[in-house]
């Protein structure tokens, strides 16, 4: 299954015009800022039915997640909030195809993502997805511009290395090994990778976790943008509320079940939020 | 341009320097010691052939007491038979200038004008015979090397009889002295026992021996029988006193060369195997543990797409890295090595040519068989890497669960310092990667205690055979047979203590369709100077009735005791009785038949003679008796064992030292590999702990002391276990080069076991020493920041 991507028209926004065209017809222009009944006409793109994951240490059985359902819609971005342990980076870790749940079933358009084979979540992951990790997950022996260039080689249509770079902030840093990066630092280079391939998915797991609030606004900046900008279709773990002002929806999530779903009516900016 | 990915590869690479090179060494031990044993061996093998084909190695050989010349003809027309060399041959007593001692000479006769012959001379200096000049020879090379003689040169003889000058005209080589041994000797020595070769009229007047020959030598036509041919050969020479035609495997020359090739043919298999084993176990080792400090990245790596085969082969490249570095080096290493022990071993056989070669088959088996055990080693490695659930690897390896252990049971914690604790907690919470360590060194350990062990073996054989056994300062062999009353004629000579006689005769032994060609040893009751010792130094006792045998020979002859054992004698009446085996010994060297001397004497219809007797010498007096002994006309020949003693310790113990010092070289190699690797790994893998506790502390000493200290634990554990591993090392090994010339005992010396064990330690040491310098430049923040 091949989406057609949307392209970008320059625009008012800071960074704007950063993302180059990635061609292809149909051509998304200027969307409203808010648009909340855009997500009714859209057509839900995972589609997650009752999963559970319980992970067994010996005697004991941890219920990760306990039945849960849940829907993403095609482009929208969506906040993740709730309690540490409460099961959000495993949620995050099935929809990406790094997991499987123990029952249930989870659909990414026509993929049967449960009943897929190694190699076919491979292939997923490596064609649509895009993670950002709670712990960065660098490669130690590689530069920040070559972590990027880790995965625009594999995939179909990225951006150019430096340009992701660029995007989160860190044009001057390329050259350094994570050893010589600031916690911050790795992480931007972190989701530099991740947007560079331009998936349709984005996951991110904390992105802003080590971030002072400027920089953790570029970063939710490039993030939102990608999203915008290539109708990504996003999901942002995060234990910060101000963040979810500008989700389309928000998700609570509690001892691994949907706790509370809240559309926000106007999406906030990355640049206005504070906290 | 270089894949991102392929830039990791070289970066841990450069990173993994020190392991990868450990490696390589390790590999390349095997590899160099697969190839060089190989080459030599097929090098030597072909060698061998060429010289036996160019220079017309006879196919069978026979001696008699005196046939006619005519009787040439009739042999030449035996069906199978190619052609035939007749030839009269001779033991004398010579005297050399500067040695006191009488020395050996064999007089074979070669035609008056140089023309092609079977078992054909490679003139190495100096000329052919000129038959005007009936006192000119020709003398072997590796006699002429030992006496420094050059044409021109001049020898005394006793030639029937009389006193002769010789003239060396020229010196030469022949196949069928390759290995120039006296018959009934177990080592040559070149100083006492040479060849001369003398034109055939001149032998023959001066051995009474005109239109008659007494030894033969003959070549067998494509597809011939060479049983048909012997017992055809037999008829023929039974009216002139044919001791029993024989095929090249009794040959004595021959015989020695294909029991040395084989022990060089299953070192040469046996060791590279081992060495390969301990490769594929240090890739696991390195590879193994790489992908677990590496697990975050293999998650990163599927998280974003890459595929199984990708992040296999990129692990994989790793490995190759190790290899290949190895394989080139020991490839090269090998062959440098292989034409080095090529020339080395043709010197020491004196073959006139050398066809040093490395066959491509060769590099292609060397290349598939470290290919294969590099995959053997990296493939679990690998494939756990590639099983590693993606969402798994994410998570940073969960705090491993500490339990109270034995070391809380046993309430030592408040014994034990705190670094001794960490460093028993961490080795009981791992017992797989300890054991693992342990193993590793205790091959390695093994591989040398198996390298020290030669030296015991070879010790103890010189101690059996030529202090325990051999015990006598000469061995005087008669040319024909005394009577026991020679005995007291000896014994009164002054400066001889003690003598004691033997009878020796050349005899067939066979049961059923096995049979064996020896000398028929009859000795004294209770001998003192000439003994059966058998390998736990027990000194044996020949029964007086009855025959003993060697259990080499017993084996080769299928028997027991109590069975029956057919004996053909090959002299005189040629008698053929059935003796019960009555015992076997369990000897080193040779295949050994033995009777009482009494019993011999009765079985063969004759009264109380003797063919040679063993003396002792009174050290004062030995330039006297030698001198006497030259000149007694009865004596074909004096052995001196102490002489044969120092050629051994010249040749053959000075071969096998320089083989067994490249053993323990590549031993130490694989030693160092495998101590180093096993400290580096630790290394990377806790380098965040130690970097933490020096954070919280720690000073660097107490750092390196839990490491280190952890290391010299698994050492000193892996050191006793590598002795055991040794022992069935040397026992195998021993099984394998078990030839009928020789067997190595299984002894080992205490030095063995201190010297593998210091050899150990110093490798342990100085990789010690390495990661105590990397220990030192930790960069804390670095390590605590990001994981290796
Ligand atoms: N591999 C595992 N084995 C056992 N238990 C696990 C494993 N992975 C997660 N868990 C447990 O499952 C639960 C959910 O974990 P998860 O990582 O999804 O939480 P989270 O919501 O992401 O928490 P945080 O905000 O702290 O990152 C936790 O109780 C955790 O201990
Ligand atoms: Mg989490």
């Amino acid at each position: 299954m091949k989406r057609t991507r949307p392209a970008t028209v320059p625009e008012t926004n800071d960074g704007a015009g950063l993302i180059k065209p990635a061609g292809g017809p149909e051509h998304i222009v200027g969307r409203p800022e808010s648009e909340p009944q855009i997500l009714n006409s859209m057509q839900a793109i995972f589609r997650i039915r009752g999963i559970s994951k319980v992970y067994r240490m010996g005697d004991v059985e941890v219920h990760a997640l306990r039945s849960l359902d849940l829907d993403l819609y095609e482009g929208e971005l969506a906040v993740l909030l709730g309690p540490s342990g409460s099961g959000k980076s495993t949620l995050l870790n099935i929809i990406g195809g790094l997991d499987v749940p123990t029952s249930g079933e989870v659909h990414y358009a026509d993929h049967d993502l449960t009943r897929a084979t190694d190699s076919e979540l491979t292939q997923y992951r490596r064609d649509h997805v895009g993670f950002v990790f709670q712990f960065y997950n660098l490669i130690p022996s590689l530069t920040a511009l070559e972590n990027v260039e880790l995965i625009t080689e594999v995939s179909e249509n990225p951006m150019k290395a430096e340009e992701a770079l660029e995007i989160v902030g860190l044009s001057e840093r390329m050259d350094h090994f994570p050893a010589q990066l600031s916690g911050g630092e790795q992480q931007r280079v972190a989701i530099a990778r991740a947007i560079a391939k331009r998936p349709d998915v984005l996951l991110c797991d904390e992105p802003t976790g080590a971030l002072d609030v400027e920089t953790g606004k570029i970063v939710l900046a490039a993030i939102e943008r990608v999203n915008r900008e290539l109708g990504t279709t996003t999901a942002v773990i995060t234990h910060n509320v101000s963040i979810a002002r500008m989700a389309d929806r928000v998700i609570h999530i509690g001892s691994g079940q949907i706790v509370s779903i809240e559309r926000n009516e106007t999406k906030a900016r990355p640049a206005d939020l504070v906290w | 341009m270089l894949s991102s990915l392929n830039k990791k590869l070289l970066r841990d690479i450069l990173h993994l320097r020190g392991q990868i090179i450990a490696t390589a060494l390790v590999v390349a031990c095997g590899v160099a010691s697969f190839v060089s044993m190989q080459s030599t061996y097929d090098s030597l093998l072909i060698t061998q052939q060429d010289y036996y084909a160019e220079y017309r190695f006879g196919d069978v050989f026979a001696h008699a007491k005196r046939a006619p010349e005519n009787l040439r003809a009739s042999i030449e027309r035996i069906p199978g038979v190619a052609s035939v060399q007749t030839r009269i041959v001779s033991e004398v007593v010579l005297d050399l200038p500067g040695l006191r001692e009488p020395v050996q000479g064999r007089i074979v006769s070669i035609p008056e004008h140089r023309s092609p012959m079977l078992n054909d001379l490679h003139l190495l200096r100096g000329r052919y015979v000129d038959p005007r000049n009936s006192r000119e020879i020709i003398v072997s090379g590796a006699f002429a090397d030992a006496n420094g003689f050059d044409p021109g040169d001049s020898i005394d003889a006793i030639i029937n009889g009389r006193w002769r000058r010789l003239t060396i005209a020229g010196v030469a080589l022949s196949p069928e002295y390759i290995y120039e041994i006296r018959g009934g000797d177990i080592f040559p020595d070149n100083k006492r026992f040479g060849i001369l070769w003398m034109d055939r009229t001149s032998v023959a007047a001066a051995f009474d021996m005109e239109g008659a020959f007494n030894d033969l030598s003959l070549t067998l036509a494509p597809g011939a029988s060479e049983q048909q041919v012997i017992d055809e050969v037999d008829r023929a020479l039974e009216a002139f006193g044919g001791t029993g035609a024989y095929g090249r495997s009794d040959q004595l020359s021959f015989r020695f060369l294909v029991n040395e090739f084989a022990q060089l043919r299953s070192f040469g298999i046996v060791l590279p195997l081992i060495f390969l084993g301990v490769t594929a176990f240090l890739l696991h080792l390195v590879l193994s543990r790489l992908v677990n400090t590496q697990r975050e990245q293999v998650g990163l790596l599927k998280a974003f797409g890459y595929t199984n085969f990708e992040i296999g082969s990129h692990y994989l490249g790793l490995a190759a890295a190790a290899v290949s570095g190895g394989l080139l080096l020991g490839m090269l290493l090998g062959v440098w090595m292989g034409s080095w022990m090529t020339t080395m071993y043709a010197d020491y056989f004196h073959f006139p040519l050398l066809n040093f070669s490395v066959g491509f088959p060769l590099i292609v088996y060397s290349i598939l068989i470290t290919l294969a055990s590099a995959a053997a080693g990296a493939m679990s490695a690998v494939r756990n890497a590639v099983r590693l659930p993606a969402a798994e690897a994410m998570r940073p390896e969960p705090p491993a669960s500490f339990q109270a252990g034995l070391l809380e049971r046993l309430q030592m914690t408040r014994v034990l310092p705190s670094s001794a604790r960490i460093i028993f907690r961490n080795l009981s919470r791992h017992p797989v990667k300890a054991t693992l360590a342990v193993l590793g060194i205790s091959l390695a350990s093994a591989l040398l205690f198996t390298g020290f062990y030669f030296f015991d073996a070879i010790d103890r054989i010189v101690e059996v055979q030529f202090r325990q056994a051999i015990r006598e300062d000469a061995v005087v062999a008669f040319n024909s047979l005394r009577p026991q009353s020679a005995r007291r004629e000896l014994a009164e000579m002054e400066g001889v203590r003690s003598v004691e006689t033997f009878r020796a005769v050349p005899v067939r032994l066979r049961s059923e369709n096995h049979s064996k060609r020896v000398a028929l040893m009859g000795t004294e009751r209770n001998p003192d100077l000439h003994r059966i010792v058998d390998e736990r130094s027990q000194v044996f006792t020949v029964p007086p009735g009855g025959i003993v045998l060697s259990d080499a020979l017993a084996d080769t002859l299928g028997v027991a005791i109590g069975d029956q054992v057919t004996i053909d004698v090959l002299e005189g009446a040629r008698p053929t009785a059935k003796v019960e085996l009555a015992a076997t010994v369990d000897e080193l060297m040779g295949m050994n038949a033995y009777m009482h001397i009494r019993a011999l004497n009765r079985l063969m219809n004759e009264d109380d003679v003797i063919s040679g007797a063993y003396l002792e010498i009174d050290p004062k007096y030995s330039d006297v008796v030698y001198a006497k002994l030259k000149r007694m006309p009865a004596v074909a020949g004096v052995g001196l064992p102490g002489a044969m003693l120092e050629t051994f310790n010249e040749t053959f113990g000075k071969t096998i030292g320089q083989f067994t010092s490249i053993l323990v070289l590549f031993s130490s190699a694989i030693v160092f590999g495998v101590v180093y690797n096993a400290a580096r790994i630790a290394l990377s893998e806790r380098g965040r702990e130690l970097a933490s506790l020096r954070v919280l502390g720690f000073t660097k000493g107490e750092v390196t002391r839990i490491l280190l200290g952890e290391h010299a634990f698994l050492t000193a554990l892996g050191i006793p276990i590598g002795f055991a591993v040794g022992f069935f090392l040397c026992a195998t090994m021993n099984n394998l080069m078990d030839t009928e010339l020789l067997r190595l005992p299984l002894v080992f010396s205490q030095k063995t076991f201190v010297l593998t064990a210091l050899f150990v330690a110093l490798a342990a040491v100085v990789s010690g020493l390495l990661i105590m310098r990397r220990l030192r430049r930790l960069d804390l923040i670095a390590v605590l920041k990001t994981r290796e």
